[in-house]
């Protein structure tokens, strides 16, 4: 096998992403759910250095370095902060069939897998094999964000599917360019503080984060 | 096929079959300490094999010759088990036989007796034991079938002395795909030694228990040997685990002045893997019958997208 070591490492990384993406879709507990996404951002940082480390790319130390600080520091802090002041620290989702979900999930991976392989074959990037697990981890998100109906998984879903794209974007070209990049990170942020406030707002109106009691706001 | 091939090959039978209630006695030891109890120290399994061959067996009236004879199926089924995989060396006789769909398939031959035993009696708690067990066992198979394609694919072969040289002795290779693998391989073991996620190995209590509940009509040297058989198994899956994972110290085709190292490092990683075994059951909490499936099912993806991982990343 002709992969240099640290091409097994980014694959490596890519599968453990993979596996958080899918630990995080049947996870039920809120609090857990914060530190899997805390984790998928310490993987995700060490995967990017790692990738600016064998490709010389030295743009890409300052975006795992913002990854690390943003998403696996800052993030986390202010989710729990969030929970702890919400009181749903605790809480525990009802999930619909989690068997069910999975098995769509691992539809989805192929889907994914499939689809990033025509792409891949023409990229000459060392990650280029982890497009597909990029692309699965967005989906995987996705599927995430549509089969929870409380308000604090669905935003955690959000900032992993913003994980997932950031992970696609390096192994497909190398990453984005800085600005792009500090751009995405700063409205993550500001993204975050605003459902932060859209919380207690709905917590407000329903007395409840639940997102299912919004449906009552449709005009028939 | 060498003399000293066949002396390491008996020497292996006889370390599994001494050295299985050890590992028994080392978790359980374990888990008094995490538990902050003394414990009752790693040979208790010894004398509790001790004691129950001194006992009279007592049968039930209704017990038909299935019954008597499935200790005995029990125990040669787990020890072939465990004698089969290759714990420190790669160098033996048996060493064609060592197919993993046959080792598989061997565990499936030891389920089917001892549940079919379960149910001869006709007591409630049996059947109800014989079935918790199948459904367990028919969840767990395929997962373990899928965890063992993954290092199959890897290796291009499904005996597991080709698993293990591959892994073992070739360049070392980061696999993602096996990341996958190890961790849905723990789930099955969990599950199939009748560990806490999934089964209580020390409960009574007849709404949880599921091994027990099958076994609970034998008695002395029968029930001596049922717990031989499943510290052989534990014992098995543990050293199954070592060679598909964690190979590297075995001792290779004709090196056997590596083996007193081969040994050594089969006990310290037996003993790390019990102790982390301990570990896992400690901090998890034994979940209800109903949430089985959902955990076999996980361990199950998990090994399919080993699978897929392998053809993604590998390939």
């Amino acid at each position: 096998m002709a992969i240099p070591l640290t091409g097994q490492i980014i694959n490596l990384c890519a599968s453990l992403l993979l596996l958080i993406a899918f630990a995080m879709l049947s996870q039920r507990r809120i609090l857990s759910l914060i530190n899997l996404f805390a984790l998928q951002g310490l993987v995700l940082s060490v995967s990017t250095a790692v990738v600016a480390y064998s490709s010389h790319q030295h743009h890409l130390y300052f975006s795992a370095a913002l990854t690390l600080v943003l998403k696996v520091i800052v993030l986390p802090a202010i989710l729990h902060r969030l929970i702890r002041r919400l009181n749903v620290r605790w809480d525990v989702e009802t999930m619909f069939n989690i068997p069910t979900t999975m098995l769509i999930g691992i539809a989805l991976v192929v889907f994914a897998f499939n689809l990033a392989a025509p792409i891949s074959q023409m990229a000459g990037t060392i990650t280029k094999s982890t497009l597909g697990i990029a692309l699965a981890c967005v989906l995987l998100s996705f599927l995430m964000m549509i089969t929870r109906s409380k308000a604090v998984p669905q935003v955690v879903g959000f900032l992993s599917m913003e994980n997932g794209l950031f992970f696609a974007a390096t192994s497909a070209t190398y990453g984005m360019p800085m600005v792009v990049e500090l751009g995405i990170a700063l409205d993550v942020l500001i993204g975050m503080f605003i459902l932060g406030i859209f919380f207690f707002q709905i917590r407000a109106a329903f007395d409840s984060l639940d997102l299912r009691h919004m449906e009552k706001l449709k005009e028939d | 096929m060498t003399v000293s091939a066949v002396f390491y090959q008996l020497f292996q039978n006889v370390l599994v079959l001494l050295a299985a209630p050890l590992l028994m006695g080392w978790i359980a030891q374990c888990r008094a300490w995490l538990q902050n109890r003394r414990g009752a120290g790693v040979l208790q399994p010894y004398r509790n094999l001790l004691k129950l061959f001194h006992k009279d067996a007592v049968l039930a009236h209704d017990a038909s010759q299935l019954f008597l004879f499935t200790p005995y199926i029990l125990f040669a089924c787990m020890w072939l088990a465990a004698a089969l995989v290759p714990v420190i060396a790669t160098d033996m006789p048996l060493s064609s036989a060592v197919d993993v769909i046959a080792l598989v398939g061997i565990f499936a031959l030891a389920r089917v007796f001892i549940s079919l035993a379960a149910m001869d009696i006709g007591t409630a708690f049996g059947s109800l034991g014989a079935r918790r067990e199948m459904l367990v066992g028919f969840l767990a198979e395929p997962a373990l079938l899928m965890v063992l394609f993954t290092a199959s694919t890897i290796s291009q072969s499904t005996s597991l002395i080709t698993i293990v040289e591959v892994l073992a002795h070739k360049q070392f290779v980061l696999y993602p795909s096996l990341a996958f693998a190890s961790v849905a391989f723990v789930m099955v073991l969990l599950a199939e030694n009748a560990r806490i996620p999934v089964d209580n190995p020390s409960t009574h209590l007849e709404l949880t228990m599921i091994h027990e509940a099958m076994v609970l009509e034998y008695s002395a040297r029968h029930l001596a040997l049922v717990e031989w058989a499943g510290a052989l198994k534990m014992l098995a899956y543990m050293t199954m685990g070592i060679a598909l994972f964690v190979p590297w110290g075995i001792a290779a085709t004709g090196k056997w002045h590596a083996l007193p190292l081969a040994v050594a490092l089969m006990l310290l990683k037996l003993a790390v893997g019990g102790a982390g075994l301990a570990l896992l059951e400690t901090l998890s909490a034994k979940m209800r019958i109903f949430r089985v499936p959902e955990f076999m099912g996980t361990a199950f993806l998990l090994a399919v997208l080993g699978l897929l991982t392998h053809f993604l990343l590998e390939a």
